[in-house]
């Protein structure tokens, strides 16, 4: 399958990752190439295979809901962009 | 004192175990020789204030009954290391220094390691060369216009480059063992859930770990006992006994059944490789192993399966970065999506770009079936393939990579030439299987080139102990000259 800018576009919203137009071009080239390997795999009848999602044989462990850490918004905030006293800081989301 | 550093690991905790070395002489030897080696950019971040004072304390009060007694290590820089900064070779993360530290650097430290700085590596852990990378590209020591394979490109340059006694590194689709084999040093890939991914950089969930990067098998057997271990604090971690791997180390392979899958002769292999791969056989062969001749029909489709899977759940790992809790963030846009768009667009790398859009394009409403599904039951194919085998054959044997390493610039313009890079050691990490690159010879230009041996689940020790024998009887020397001090 072709992808072509349109795609592109519409990829690059959902990923939350603006493109200028040369960038679309160029990636809407690599990912056809891509795509066009990846399609190897319809040489493949899956129909009767179950879907692998973890090697892992048994279900992931949970722990119990304790709190076993915390008291660490101080640290947390250190790496912050932006901040404000206790808070991350966004830009402005309602008038 | 500088032939210290062309030491074994092993040797060099012998030597501070019998007091010939302290652990504070020993690190400026490091030091000094990575302050000389700049030009090979292996190094992102160095500590080597903290490393000498470390030192000097454990000489105060040294404790020698450690695995890794007052021993200088430098990491890969995907490992959280708690005070140091931890960029994932990514703009995104070039100031962000971690308030915690990753299970499997952690337990380094218990055995008595002292970090020495943080290494290079391909953006996020995505790509093959090192040349993805923010803080641009690694050299290759092996020669001065190659690359040193990745993602774990600065550890497999700066072990060869003897700027640390051994490494970690993460492997995901290969990313420990192609730059072993393109370095001519000794890289393992263990069971998916043998080390603990907490603090580690995530790419892609259901197929990172973490492993050893050394210059001989039994200091890969060390380091491995080091990093291994239950943790809690990954839900994927298996709980298991901790394993002596080095102090059961032993080269007695007799009867042991070594299978040779015929899928992995592809074509355009060059010949050499082929040779070299015959000359495992033979090695083993005459060490009293079985060989057997196996198929696993499934091998042409793991490439295909992994650009699936693995960007999917890159694209899902990477939504975090978002320029709000910490890493980069854009000072363009004039509202929250705005800021996140400019944001992503500015922090990250075209591969990483590309990857999270392969990724997002496959989960997409619509395209989720036909992608996505058909690759989970693709590599339910590939693990059957592997299964089946493993009830006839107790490890297996293929070549590391289909070349030696390449010129730095040579495949960066096309990405399906960079991934077909991973072809031998992909099918490994979609099965969740362990597996080690030793080195075994040169090609005609005097570039390593490396084996790789399969186990099943859990049976590291065995692969090790298989890897050792071949080294013994490989002879395979590395002919690194120091050109670049």
């Amino acid at each position: 399958m072709s992808i072509d800018k349109d795609k592109i576009k519409h990829i690059s919203k959902l990923a939350r990752i603006s493109l200028d137009s040369k960038k679309s071009d160029s990636l809407a080239k690599d990912l056809t190439s891509i795509f066009k390997f990846i399609e190897q795999l319809n040489e493949l009848n899956t129909d009767k295979v179950e879907p692998l999602s973890s090697i892992l044989n048994s279900p992931l462990r949970s722990r119990e809901d304790k709190i076993d850490d915390g008291k660490i918004r101080d640290k947390i905030l250190e790496n912050s962009p932006k901040k404000n006293e206790e808070f991350f800081v966004v830009p402005k989301v309602i008038e | 004192m500088s032939e210290v550093i062309n030491k074994n690991l092993s040797e060099i905790i012998d030597l501070i175990k019998k007091k010939e070395i302290k652990s504070e002489e020993l690190t400026k030897l490091y030091i000094d020789r990575a302050n000389k080696s700049k030009k090979l950019n292996s190094y992102i971040t160095t500590c080597f204030e903290y490393t000498t004072q470390k030192a000097k304390e454990f000489d105060k009060k040294p404790n020698f009954n450690s695995l890794l007694p007052g021993v200088p290590l430098a990491v890969k820089d995907l490992f959280c290391t708690n005070g140091f900064k931890t960029t994932a070779g990514s703009k995104m993360l070039e100031n962000f220094v971690p308030k915690y530290e990753s299970t499997v650097t952690e337990n380094l430290w218990k055995e008595g390691a002292i970090l020495l700085g943080k290494l290079n590596c391909d953006e996020y852990a995505m790509g093959s060369s090192n040349e993805t990378s923010y803080f641009g590209n690694v050299i290759n020591p092996v020669a001065r216009d190659t690359v040193p394979g990745g993602s774990s490109g600065g550890s497999a340059s700066a072990l060869a480059a003897n700027l640390t006694p051994a490494t970690i590194g993460t492997d995901t689709g290969g990313s420990i063992r192609q730059p072993a084999s393109f370095t001519g040093t000794v890289g393992l890939k263990p069971t998916y859930g043998l080390c603990s991914r907490w603090g580690i950089v995530a790419f892609a969930s259901s197929l990172d770990q973490a492993g050893p990067m050394t210059k001989s098998v039994k200091d890969c057997s060390i380091m491995l006992e080091a990093m291994a271990g239950f943790d809690k604090k990954d839900s994927t971690s298996i709980y298991k006994k901790k394993e002596n791997y080095s102090k059961n180390l032993k080269n007695n392979i007799k009867g042991i059944k070594i299978g040779i899958p015929k899928e992995y002769r592809v074509e355009k292999m060059p010949k050499e490789i082929e040779e070299l791969w015959n000359k495992g056989k033979s090695i083993l062969k005459d060490l009293g192993a079985d060989i057997v001749d196996i198929s696993l029909p499934h091998t042409k489709y793991a490439l295909p399966t992994y650009y699936i899977v693995a960007p999917a759940e890159a694209s899902s790992n990477l939504a975090r970065y978002d320029g709000v809790k910490y890493g980069y963030r854009s000072s363009k846009g004039s509202d929250l999506i705005e800021m996140y768009e400019n944001t992503r667009s500015e922090g990250f790398g075209d591969e990483v770009k590309r990857r999270i859009l392969i990724g997002t394009y496959v989960l997409s409403s619509g395209y989720y079936d036909a992608y996505y599904l058909k690759a989970q039951k693709v590599r339910q194919l590939i693990k059957k393939d592997f299964d089946e085998n493993f009830a006839k054959v107790d490890a297996i044997l293929t070549p590391s990579t289909p070349s030696s390493a390449f010129k730095i610039g040579e495949k960066t313009n096309d990405p399906i030439s960079m991934y077909l890079n991973d072809i031998f050691t992909v099918p490994v990490n979609l099965a969740g299987l362990p597996a080690i690159s030793v080195p075994a010879g040169l090609d005609k230009k005097g570039y390593p080139l490396g084996l790789q041996l399969i186990g099943k689940t859990l049976d590291e020790q065995n692969i090790l102990n298989v890897a050792y024998a071949f080294e013994k009887n490989c002879n395979f020397k590395n002919e690194i000259k120091s050109w670049w001090l």
